[in-house]
């Protein structure tokens, strides 16, 4: 156990990703994730690293691509419209299977949308951050410990297999402080990057970094390949937490800040008799699908609380399987919902 | 027998898929002639652009990887901030460097990113089947400028060389053509200095090559090569247009 720091969620991010051995990092400036970029530049040059400010969100992306083809372990950080831009650079990504983490401090959306914390990037982040057959994990922190704590997870997961990996935060994460450790996590063992591009040395034949396949037979096989890795993934990846969810008949789902509101809500729901519980997912792709099956056999109803309105709950429907009623509860637009508000919908629910 | 010709060794043996009378094979050769002149196979990693040259990866013996349309600046900057010390080259068509990739071409040389650009300047999107380019010619007929390009509706051509000239961070702009043998040795020329440029880190070395499109041109090879001496060359005039070297001596 090292000892606690209190950190900006923003800054817990760049300090985990520095100490995971990431020595790049590609941005460019947008409000809610600036403190990131910011710590970025104040701190990579002191270790050796480098903070570069693209031209723009593609450029950054690509720039990633380039360094993470050449076999760096590498980062870029932005907030929702930035995210769309890097949408592109993302499925190439994916389409030349390379590693590298992708940070989306969410704010409301959609177009220029606002810049208080949102969750309604989850469509974008775990369905279509790109064009063609695709996924990226997904992390979803909760608290600026899990957004340190995560970030180590998402570069080893990367490098692991061979994946983009999203940490899908959102403005009240990245701009709150607490107190973390950022020594909580253990490395994870890294294969050999014997695919990267950074001259051959004689020693070889030249390596390819593509993501281009004309015959359809042959993309068909890379993707098959590619979507048996996401299988291993579901089956062995899924993280998420479980509060009070032994006896619960009712089941709140939430991620990331919702979740702690949620969490609060469930208490006082408790205290007034129902028997309230709450699945956070830590993955949101892979979500946590057997374990909201499981739960439809015993709970008697779900609610997912998100800041949009209504995406996961999507997810959720299609893991309870019509077994048992979902529906969903939330605000957006940067606006934040109340434990109040939470505990009036489950009585109302409950009461049904 | 004594081999008084051969295929560079920066070259692959896989055949080119270049239509007849294309230059892109001799721009190809060129590039791996100044790596093997140079001896920097194994310290060089090659960016692959969309358009025509595409497939280029699969032609430089060097390890190459294949970027997004217009971003091989881009990713020649991750590349190079990762490896300074390895040599990174982008090969780029007009359309991929001058419409779609206009930003990470400028700012990579603004940045003097050490990196050498060879841009391919067809006035045309060959892959795609001839449509009107950055780089058309006003007047030229194209897929999308059936009537020919119209200044009024469609806009002016763009001189790329002239433009990054002008840029801090460049270190050396030239524009050759490789339509006749005397051409084609001075294209040589210019593609191995933007390459001793980017070893002796003097920022962004970029050397345009107006090259030809016989097939979306409608023309035979050889009137192709015509065109540019009477038709690009005029618009796209030869010569070093920044050598940070020379500056100095001056």
């Amino acid at each position: 156990m090292g000892q606690k720091v209190l950190m900006k969620g923003n800054e817990a991010i760049a300090e985990a990703a520095m100490r995971a051995g990431c020595k790049l990092f590609f941005g460019y400036p947008i409000t809610p994730q600036t403190e990131l970029s910011e710590y970025m530049a104040k701190n990579m040059p002191k270790r050796g690293g480098l903070s570069l400010q693209a031209e723009s969100e593609v450029a950054a992306i690509n720039m990633v691509y380039g360094a993470s083809a050449s076999g760096a372990r590498v980062i870029t950080s932005s907030s929702s419209p930035g995210i769309s831009l890097k949408s592109e650079g993302v499925s190439y990504l994916v389409g030349a299977d390379l590693p590298a983490v992708i940070v989306n401090v969410q704010r409301g959306g959609p177009g220029l949308g606002g810049i208080q914390a949102a969750q309604s990037d989850y469509y974008q982040a775990t369905k279509a951050l790109g064009h063609g057959d695709m996924h990226l994990i997904v992390l979803a922190p909760a608290s600026v410990q899990e957004m340190a704590s995560l970030t180590g997870e998402a570069f080893d997961l990367a490098d692991i297999y061979r994946t983009p990996v999203m940490l899908l935060a959102d403005g009240a994460l990245g701009q709150m402080m607490e107190p973390i450790d950022l020594d909580e996590r253990k490395a994870r063992e890294i294969p050999e990057k014997t695919w990267a591009c950074s001259g051959h040395d004689n020693k070889r034949e030249h390596n390819i970094i593509n993501s281009l396949y004309i015959v359809p037979e042959v993309l068909e096989k890379t993707i098959l390949d590619r979507f048996e890795r996401y299988r291993q993934i579901e089956e062995t990846e899924v993280k998420y937490e479980e509060f009070m969810l032994d006896d619960a008949d009712f089941v709140i789902v939430a991620y990331g800040i919702t979740s702690r509101i949620a969490k609060t809500a469930v208490r006082a729901a408790r205290q007034a008799g129902i028997k309230a519980g709450l699945l956070r997912p830590i993955t949101l792709y892979p979500f946590p699908t057997k374990k909201l099956a499981q739960l439809a056999d015993t709970a008697k109803r779900f609610l997912s609380v998100e800041m949009n309105m209504g995406q996961m709950v999507n997810d959720v429907k299609l893991a309870v399987d019509c077994k048992k009623p979902v529906t969903h509860f939330g605000h957006t637009g940067g606006v934040i919902p109340t434990p109040d508000e939470i505990v009036s919908e489950i009585k109302k629910l409950a009461g049904n | 027998m004594k081999t008084v010709f051969d295929k560079p060794h920066a070259l692959t043996d896989i055949p080119f898929h270049y239509c007849p009378g294309c230059t892109h094979g001799i721009v190809h050769r060129l590039v791996a002639e100044a790596i093997d002149d140079l001896g920097i196979e194994g310290n060089t990693v090659g960016i692959a652009p969309v358009g025509c040259a595409v497939f280029a990866y699969n032609y430089f013996a060097c390890d190459v990887i294949e970027a997004a349309h217009g971003r091989a600046p881009a990713v020649a900057t991750g590349v190079k901030r990762a490896h300074p010390d390895k040599f990174v080259f982008t090969y780029q068509g007009d359309g991929d460097l001058a419409a779609i990739g206009t930003a990470e071409t400028v700012h990579s040389g603004a940045r003097g990113e050490n990196i050498t650009i060879i841009f391919i300047n067809n006035a045309i999107y060959g892959m795609t089947g001839g449509q009107m380019a950055p780089t058309t010619l006003i007047g030229q007929v194209t897929t999308t400028t059936p009537y020919g390009r119209d200044r009024n509706i469609q806009g002016n051509p763009i001189r790329i060389s002239e433009m990054m000239a002008t840029v801090e961070g460049v270190g050396f702009v030239q524009r050759v053509a490789v339509n006749n043998v005397k051409n084609v040795l001075e294209a040589k020329k210019a593609i191995k200095k933007a390459f001793e440029m980017q070893r002796d880190k003097r920022g962004l070395s970029l050397v345009e090559v107006i090259s030809t499109c016989p097939t979306n041109w409608g023309l035979s090879p050889k009137d192709a090569l015509k065109f540019v001496d009477e038709k690009m060359i005029p618009h796209y005039p030869l010569g070093v247009f920044k050598d940070v070297t020379k500056e100095e001596t001056k």
